[in-house]
């Protein structure tokens, strides 16, 4: 399976700037496995030694949010990939 | 290649180089905008080697690593995290690393970070791979040492490494204790004997302390100091019993703050930072009055230095990293800086003050690396 995944702009350091990347995978885990890959480091920014999302990043594929990394992503898809700040 | 002032912040890592024979100074960065830069170190072994422990209010903890005294960097292959966790075991998550300590001198390319929760890291590398330290992190007791974090969460910080003997280590967590290895990290004890414990049900519990900064003279490593939440010690191994000298600090002072320093050569010289630990732990300068104190014998008597800091007004926090000297010359240089974002420099150790930076953002660590 190909899906898109979008980059948000703290990961672009990643992704030589690519706001949005091809990857492999037909789960949310074997994508991330695949964004790995390509761009060393980039899964442990997101998600914890646990496998556990981060507190400030939300996953999605298309418009349903990520609850588990076993979640399934068609040919086609696009993940999206969130971050939260709050405060200064 | 001149020295060079690394200073962590909440937005960035920043460095300060002197002109002119340090008549001036020069601010150089930011470097990693937007990151939370919590300490940067330079390795005594190999001079043009920094670590830098940074992470972003959102991403997760990392470690960057320059091999060129810092002009360009790489992030670690396998930053410090804990191992997954079995069935029914605590599933821990490193939210931050904190502290960073290279290692013995005898063993190039290792390093040891400390992370928030209280987790300690191994690298023999110079900082690309990072591995657990199963003695500390799997300790049988490690859960009740490291009950009762802060409300900034656990920290481990202050690792460090007998000059003598590689395999020697004490680390020090907030709130936990102090603790002391003898085989290379493979078990730990405390080592918190004379500590007061204010906040503690039992005042001579074995841990549960809170000590603030922990340092090891290089030269007289049997000798360590401590700022701790509830006074300032000093400990001479072989002795197990903490000796709290602050209590010759000026009533009116107490003997709270965050960081202690070392002077590189004399022993029985230290230099602290009193912060107000009255009623509900303001943690500023005490009457908006800053001064750093320094002993010369060893914390039997203590000097107030204020010459050139503000005379009043001034409500300055120093964190437990954010104070250094530069061991490089005779007439040792102090260095630390604000939550407000200054950088003050204290010429002829402490003697005289004057601000060398200003409007940066909150101050984390100020290191020296020459």
């Amino acid at each position: 399976m190909s899906c898109i995944v979008r980059i948000p702009s703290p990961l672009r350091s990643y992704t030589a700037g690519a706001a949005a990347v091809p990857a492999e995978g037909a789960t949310v885990e074997e994508v991330l496995a695949s964004l790995e890959h390509r761009f060393s480091g980039i899964r442990f920014r997101m998600v914890d030694e646990q496998s556990r999302v981060r507190p400030h990043i939300r996953l999605y594929v298309n418009t349903a949010e990520v609850t588990v990394l076993s979640q399934t992503v068609g040919t086609g898809d696009v993940v999206h990939v969130i971050c939260a700040l709050s405060g200064g | 290649m001149t020295a060079t002032l690394w200073i962590g912040t909440r937005k960035g890592a920043f460095t300060l180089r002197p002109e002119s024979g340090g008549r001036r100074w020069r601010l150089g960065g930011p470097q990693f905008l937007g990151h939370i830069v919590h300490h940067v170190v330079q390795d005594p072994r190999e001079p043009k080697v920094l670590l830098m422990a940074a992470k972003t209010g959102h991403l997760g903890p990392t470690v960057y690593r320059s091999s060129d005294r810092g002009r360009t960097w790489r992030e670690a292959a396998q930053p410090p995290a804990f191992r997954k966790a079995g069935q029914g075991e605590e599933a821990r998550a490193v939210e931050r690393v904190f502290w960073l300590t290279p290692g013995h001198s005898s063993e190039r390319g290792t390093w040891y970070a400390g992370t928030s929760p209280a987790g300690l890291f191994r690298c023999e590398d110079g900082g690309e791979r990072w591995q657990p330290v199963a003695g500390f992190n799997d300790h049988p007791m490690r859960p009740k040492w490291t009950s009762f974090g802060t409300p900034d969460g656990q920290l481990l910080h202050s690792i460090n490494i007998d000059p003598r003997d590689p395999r020697h280590l004490y680390l020090a967590i907030s709130a936990g204790g102090v603790f002391e290895s003898t085989d290379g990290g493979a078990d730990w004890a405390p080592l918190n004997e004379g500590c007061a414990a204010d906040f503690m049900p039992d005042p001579q519990a074995p841990y549960g302390h809170d000590p603030h900064c922990v340092a090891l003279h290089p030269g007289a490593p049997d000798r360590l100091y401590q700022q701790n939440h509830c006074g300032i010690y000093r400990l001479d191994r072989p002795q197990r019993r903490w000796v709290r000298i602050g209590l010759a600090m000026p009533k009116k002072m107490g003997d709270v703050g965050f960081p202690i320093v070392l002077h590189p050569t004399d022993p029985d010289t230290a230099w602290v930072l009193p912060m107000d630990g009255q009623t509900v732990w303001p943690r500023t300068s005490i009457q908006g009055k800053p001064a750093v104190y320094r002993t010369s014998d060893g914390g039997r008597s203590w000097r107030r230095l204020d010459r050139g800091l503000p005379p009043s007004q001034a409500w300055l926090t120093v964190l437990r990293q954010a104070m250094c000297a530069d061991a490089s010359t005779a007439r040792i240089g102090l260095y630390f800086g604000t939550t407000g974002g200054e950088v003050w420099a204290g010429a002829n150790g402490g003697e005289t003050w004057r601000c060398i930076a200003r409007h940066l953002p909150e101050i984390y660590s100020v290191t020296h690396a020459p």
